[in-house]
């Protein structure tokens, strides 16, 4: 047993996996909790669809991908807001319409300017690929918006769970909104190497939607579901090591949903048979 | 003292308010009162600044509303809030405070004592590790309530405060509002379920798109106004009972 733990460690790219896998996981549910409490979930959807052009452009351009991916996956956000507040089309369709548009120019420029990006690896991740480049990245990420949060945890609690009267004591919620678009598009930017931009989603909402679940506040959800998402990142790249035509991406994702489905059953609240074992 | 002159607000292009104009005194408990869509919360969200006017001025103290922010308490109406939210009673309350503590601070044992007290005048602090979620309606709107204490404001605006809770939290609403009218407190409470509370308010101002009468719940209560403000006809002078069973 302690050889299967200890063998994947004895391999560089294994130990990168595991540290971006763990940074991810980390991350991806502290900044879905707010995504789930606001109801936006898709709206990480729809960035992460909304980086492809941009990483495209400056692939082309010969500049950092994050840079291009992170002003891509803003532009995204605002094109949605612009639709809103210029239209009575509701946020749904607008997203719909937003991050398969954003999408399909993603993937027209990469045909037409013939770039060689391997598609797959952005769109699914290849964690088994990680450098210590992106570890750094994706470090450096994480550690910003960890401390943004706790450094603005009242505020944005409050700013959550009643806009409204957050706007109406003076906070400034156009800043706090700009913020969390931009925390959004940099968590995706971070994790597209361990799942992609197609799976980020599940990353972002499945641990911590099972920590939902589990727990009755905000901060509690952050860190079970910061710890369901590690547990996630981990057996998805042990999977993906053992079972060798099994795909890291998927396998996280796999293991987040399975996570979800089993507090879904079995948590002590409200889980589905733990509610129908007591009425018995 | 709370005035607003010659209001006006749009709302998706059609004008929703007009012609607004009162004043308020310290120690005045007004009833913002009219049928539905008659734009009450959007008076009160206008007043805020959430919501931007297309003429006329709000000014508390003689400065704008809009730099006062920190003295006034705004209660929203029970639909607008996510009941889902993880969150505890406490917590909630405990946001009254964020202002005031500013940027990067946590608070402190002095904010922890106002929140306590607010949650015990409304009598909620035997829940406060509940999660909101679990209460009933109207422990719901005393949460809200305490918020609102807890805030220490000058002004208070609440939304519908009545709609949908029990005969206790009436009560308790009823009681806090007396107290922050004595205290000098400026209190203004649409709704348009008002029973038999009409006579616990100094004044009604009766709305529907622009303001149809201001005065003493006596003076306002006609049946030429309320037939100007809901488009009913009555045949007969209104009573007390009568107004009641119109709003209820």
């Amino acid at each position: 047993m302690l050889d299967f733990l200890v063998d994947p460690w004895k391999y560089e790219f294994m130990r990168n996996a595991i540290a971006i896998g763990l940074l991810v996981g980390i991350l991806c549910p502290v900044v879905g909790s707010y995504l789930i409490v606001q109801r936006m979930a898709l709206y990480g959807d729809v960035i992460a669809h909304a980086v492809l052009p941009g990483l495209s452009l400056s692939f082309f351009l010969g500049i950092d991908i994050a840079i291009g991916a992170f002003i891509s996956g803003i532009l995204g956000a605002g094109t949605i807001s612009w639709i809103r507040s210029q239209s009575r089309v509701k946020v749904d369709a607008a997203m719909a319409l937003t991050f398969s548009s954003f999408f399909a120019v993603g993937v027209t420029l990469i045909a037409v300017l013939k770039n060689n990006i391997d598609l797959d690896s952005f769109l699914f991740g290849d964690i088994l690929g990680t450098t210590t480049l992106d570890i750094y990245r994706t470090a450096s990420v994480t550690g910003l918006i960890l401390t943004a949060v706790w450094l603005f945890y009242k505020e944005l609690l409050f700013y959550t769970f009643d806009r409204t009267g957050a706007e109406s004591v003076g906070l400034p919620v156009k800043v706090i909104h700009l913020g969390f678009m931009a925390a959004i598009t940099l968590t995706i930017i971070a994790s597209m190497q361990a799942v992609g931009v197609i799976l980020v989603i599940s990353l972002l909402v499945g641990p911590a939607l099972t920590a939902y679940l589990l727990v009755k506040e905000l901060h509690q959800m952050m860190i079970v579901g910061a710890i369901i998402g590690a547990i996630a990142s981990m057996g998805g790249v042990y999977i993906s090591f053992y079972l060798k035509n099994i795909p890291s991406g998927p396998a996280i994702v796999i293991v987040s949903s399975g996570l979800f489905i089993l507090a879904l059953l079995f948590s002590p609240s409200q889980g589905i048979l733990t509610q129908r074992f007591r009425t018995f | 003292m709370l005035e607003i002159q010659q209001l006006a607000v749009n709302y998706r292009g059609v004008r929703a308010l007009e012609q607004i104009d009162f004043r308020i005194a310290p120690g005045e408990l007004v009833g913002l009162i009219g049928p539905n869509g008659a734009g009450k919360s959007t008076l009160l969200k206008a007043m805020l600044g959430l919501i931007p006017t297309a003429k006329g001025t709000i000014k508390y103290c003689n400065c704008p509303l809009c730099q006062h922010l920190e003295r006034v308490a705004y209660v929203p109406q029970r639909s607008q809030v996510d009941w889902d939210y993880p969150i505890t009673v406490w917590n909630v309350v405990m946001m009254a405070r964020t202002r005031q503590l500013g940027w990067f601070r946590r608070p402190g044992a002095a904010a922890k004592a106002i929140v306590n007290g607010a949650l015990d005048r409304v009598g909620m602090l035997d829940l406060k590790d509940r999660k909101i979620g679990e209460l009933s309606g109207g422990q719901q709107q005393r949460v809200f309530l305490a918020r609102a204490l807890a805030q220490q404001a000058d002004l208070f605006l609440f939304d519908e405060p009545f709609t949908g809770v029990d005969k206790k939290t009436e009560a308790v609403l009823l009681e806090v509002f007396d107290e922050l009218r004595s205290a000098g407190k400026i209190l203004l409470i649409s709704t348009h379920e008002w029973g038999r509370s009409l006579d616990r308010l100094d004044r009604i101002l009766l709305l529907n798109q622009c303001l149809i009468a201001d005065g003493s719940p006596q003076q306002v209560m006609t049946p030429a106004n309320l037939q100007q403000a809901y488009g009913v006809s009555l045949h007969q002078p209104i009573n007390r009972d009568a107004g009641a069973d119109l709003f209820c």
